[in-house]
């Protein structure tokens, strides 16, 4: 792009960049501690709550200090949870275990749909006088002259394939700031690169993440018992890979249900799409399926790393809240109430401080946030010692409250994936599938993902030569399994020549092959504002 | 030249729908509203009327709950200079709608009613027509090319055997046709600034209209499901299957 490109200027006192639940509460804080700041929330969805995707258990603490009143007019699915229960499957069994885990223990939390409490906390934010603007993603971060950062760019629309500028070409335009607040979600694009820009993760460990697929059903009368939470352990996933299923009973005669899977899987061939929806095939339920009908799906990454992956989370003229930077409750599988409260620490901090993110940080860290994190830090890096080995380590670090006096270190995902040629546990003993839906394809229909065909492709891999030259030899190419959109596909040219098609239109903005790719050389950008999954009670 | 543009608030085209259960119609709870896409087509094409000195002001009018103001102010944003909302919170059918834009074009005197050729929640594809008739005004109906001249819109149409030219006196009711043009994208200010431009209320009975609807819906069903195919052997085998479903 030459330099020559007129660009409109916004000026705000606050920025913040994702209208999920911490860049929401953010907000929704900053007004109510002043109303006469000016707060823009930009959201890359075409509307808020689009690209939300959560199990959703949720602790309602954080909600009942925002938003005192909410109880009487709660979000659109909002279920009282009623019982837990939890099961390890074999591929034909299934043994439920006589109490869940402590962490589990969900009594007094809500089954939510996260997108739709968002989207029922967005008209909330706005009558506080919060600018809200779904369908324009922050594409770029500005620095002023002393390389602080100053707010953000909006994505050009109208750009072809090429490059080119198309007939309705508009601009982004640069939104100023007193102070940024990044709540882009897990993996956050802008704030991926923040992080190595100002070193923020210099002295902690590597970031790790899973992958969260996830569906919506409606079934027969009778079958659904509001209230009832289920998670599964073990099959179809092997010892050596940590995750597990979720059930979630909503009212309506509707079920929520996903899986989770650590992305430090070693396995080079393992596929996540296919693990989920071989859980739906176990005759825990099969049955409970059959006969319903899927309303609809997607996929998102969450934080797995815990207090000892967590960057610095402010930089000079910005902070971070939620999940980018990854205040996520492993053990509790539950990162709506941390990610929440950050966002409200930052909103209090700010607002006391001029706008000003120094000492952001450290408020954080010696915060109830910081302190849940810090006690069951050991829970989830002692999984790579298997399922049962983990499991006891979990029970250990319960028992002692996470006042261990060791840390133990998380590793980077992609470098977590063995070669073909060292792993030798696939998992084949797959059973043969009769539930909706039957391929990535068909599930990509039901998450309504939506792409201009004509932009530029918003998957950049550094070196693609690398997916026919050694990423087939070394990793049978991975990409084109853990996407669960089928978005990388290793196609052949008329002259039998093997090449990797980016099928960019389908991308569900789960940023998995962000972080799984073995060789760390693709990168998500973001695509035309507004592009992307539209989920619906997801 | 005034132009009235006609917008309607329906489900976003992107948005996957879902029949209620019981069949009373396709459930709407939480789901994406936009405007209709040949509504935004009709805009666009009225905003570059302006643009070209053909039309000195748009006017974005809508018929529907209040929530129709959401949709209002994406077309002050986009470029509309006033919008009027019509609140009515129950549906209304095209006959009803019609009726609407006549009242208030007799207020507002319009040089053109521009309204998209239908809208992608019912598929009625009737009130551009009987705006005309009721009004008793010219109609140029599935518009993929406006010049204007003068008194005189030429309209070109595309149809089954090519493309169709017709001349029409203005004042005239158009309406457009998916390739008449590609709608702008909103710019971000331009939000901001809509949120400022005058957006009028008045309701069915201050137009005197009458609410009556002629219509009813019996019930709302959600397409067969598509049978699974099957792999036949060879091109006999397959010829032998279309000829005993009769479809050779």
């Amino acid at each position: 792009m030459s330099e020559a490109i007129e660009r409109d200027v916004m000026e705000y006192d606050v920025v913040v960049v994702g209208a999920g639940p911490a860049g929401l509460a953010c907000a929704i804080r900053l007004k109510q501690l002043d109303p006469e700041r000016s707060v823009c929330l930009l959201e890359k969805g075409s509307y808020v709550g689009a690209h939300i995707l959560a199990g959703a258990v949720i602790e309602p603490e954080p909600l009942d200090e925002l938003l005192p009143g909410w109880r009487d007019n709660p979000p659109p699915i909002c279920i009282p949870v009623e019982k837990d229960d939890f099961y390890y499957l074999t591929r034909n069994k299934q043994f439920r275990s006589p109490m869940a885990p402590p962490q589990m223990n969900n009594h007094g939390n809500y089954i939510v749909s996260l997108s739709a409490m968002c989207q029922w906390l967005a008209p909330q934010a706005e009558d506080l006088g919060v600018e809200i603007y779904p369908g324009f993603a922050a594409a770029e971060t500005l620095f002023n002259e002393q390389g602080q950062v100053m707010g953000v760019r909006t994505g050009d629309m109208g750009i072809a394939k090429d490059g080119s500028s198309k007939s309705g070409y508009t601009p982004g335009v640069d939104i100023h700031a007193k102070a940024t607040v990044f709540a882009e979600g897990c993996r956050g694009s802008l704030t991926k690169a923040l992080i190595r820009h100002f070193e923020l993760d210099k002295d902690v460990a590597p970031q790790t993440y899973g992958i969260g697929l996830k569906e919506l059903w409606q079934l027969p009368e009778g079958r659904v018992q509001p209230g009832l939470v289920q998670h599964t352990l073990g099959w179809p996933l092997p010892a050596d890979t940590y995750g597990g299923g979720f059930i979630y009973h909503l009212d309506q005669d509707r079920v929520a249900l996903g899986f989770v899977i650590g992305l430090d899987y070693p396995d080079p061939n393992l596929f996540p799409f296919e693990c989920f929806q071989q859980l739906k095939h176990h005759p825990l339920l099969h049955d409970f399926l059959e006969g319903g009908t899927i309303i609809s799906s997607g996929t998102r990454t969450l934080v797995e790393g815990g207090w000892q992956s967590m960057p610095i989370m402010e930089m000079p003229g910005a902070l971070m809240v939620g999940d980018c930077g990854g205040t996520l409750n492993v053990p509790k599988i539950k990162g709506t109430h941390t990610a929440m409260r950050s966002a409200m620490i930052a909103a209090e901090h700010l607002h006391e401080n001029a706008l000003n993110p120094v000492g952001y940080d450290s408020m954080l860290r010696s915060s109830a946030v910081s302190r849940e994190l810090k006690k069951v830090r050991n829970i989830r890096p002692g999984f790579r010692w298997g399922l049962w080995g983990g499991l006891v380590n979990a029970g250990f670090e319960t028992v002692t409250m996470g006042l261990s006096p060791w840390t133990l270190t998380n590793h980077a995902d992609h470098t977590a994936t063995k070669k073909l040629s060292e792993y030798h546990g696939s998992t084949t003993d797959y059973r043969d599938r009769d539930l909706a839906p039957k391929d990535r394809l068909a599930s990509v229909y039901y998450a309504a993902t939506e792409h201009d065909e004509d932009q530029p492709v918003h998957l950049h891999v550094l070196d693609p030569e690398v997916c026919i030259s050694t990423c087939v030899e070394e990793y049978n190419n991975p990409c084109t399994r853990f996407c669960p959109a089928n978005v990388y596909e290793m196609v052949e040219d008329q002259n039998y020549e093997r090449h990797l098609q980016i099928n960019s239109a389908n991308c569900v903005h789960c940023k998995t092959c962000d972080i799984k790719d073995p060789y760390g050389i693709i990168t998500w950008v973001t695509p035309e504002g507004g592009a992307g999954p539209n989920y619906q009670n997801l | 030249m005034k132009i009235l543009v006609g917008i309607k608030r329906t489900v976003d085209p992107n948005v996957r729908i879902q029949v209620k259960a019981d069949g009373s119609g396709v459930a709407l709870e939480s789901v994406k509203m936009s405007v209709n896409p040949f509504d935004e087509i009709a805009l666009e094409e009225a905003l570059r009327m302006r643009e070209a000195g053909k039309a000195e002001e748009v006017i974005a009018v809508s018929v529907g709950s209040g929530e129709c103001q959401d949709q209002l102010r994406t077309a002050l944003a986009m470029g509309a200079d006033r919008a009027i909302l019509v609140q009515h919170d129950e549906p209304l059918e095209a006959l009803v709608v019609a009726q609407v834009f006549v009242a208030i074009a007799a207020k507002e005197e319009p040089g053109i009613i521009l309204l998209g050729k239908q809208a992608i929640d019912d598929d009625a594809g009737q009130t551009a027509q009987m705006t005309a008739a009721l009004w008793n005004r010219a109609q140029a109906t599935y518009a993929s090319k406006i010049e204007i001249e003068g008194t005189k819109a030429r309209v070109t149409r595309e149809i089954d055997v090519g493309l169709d030219i017709i001349e029409v006196d203005l004042p005239a009711v158009i309406s457009a046709d998916l390739r008449l043009n590609e709608p702008r994208y909103v710019k971000l200010p331009d939000i901001m600034k809509a949120k400022r431009k005058p957006l009028a209320k008045t309701d069915l009975s201050e137009l005197g209209v009458a609410t009556e609807n002629k219509l009813k819906v019996l019930k709302t069903s959600p397409p067969p499901a598509r049978k699974p195919g099957r792999k036949v052997a060879d091109e006999a085998e397959l010829i032998g299957e279309l000829r005993k479903t009769g479809l050779i």
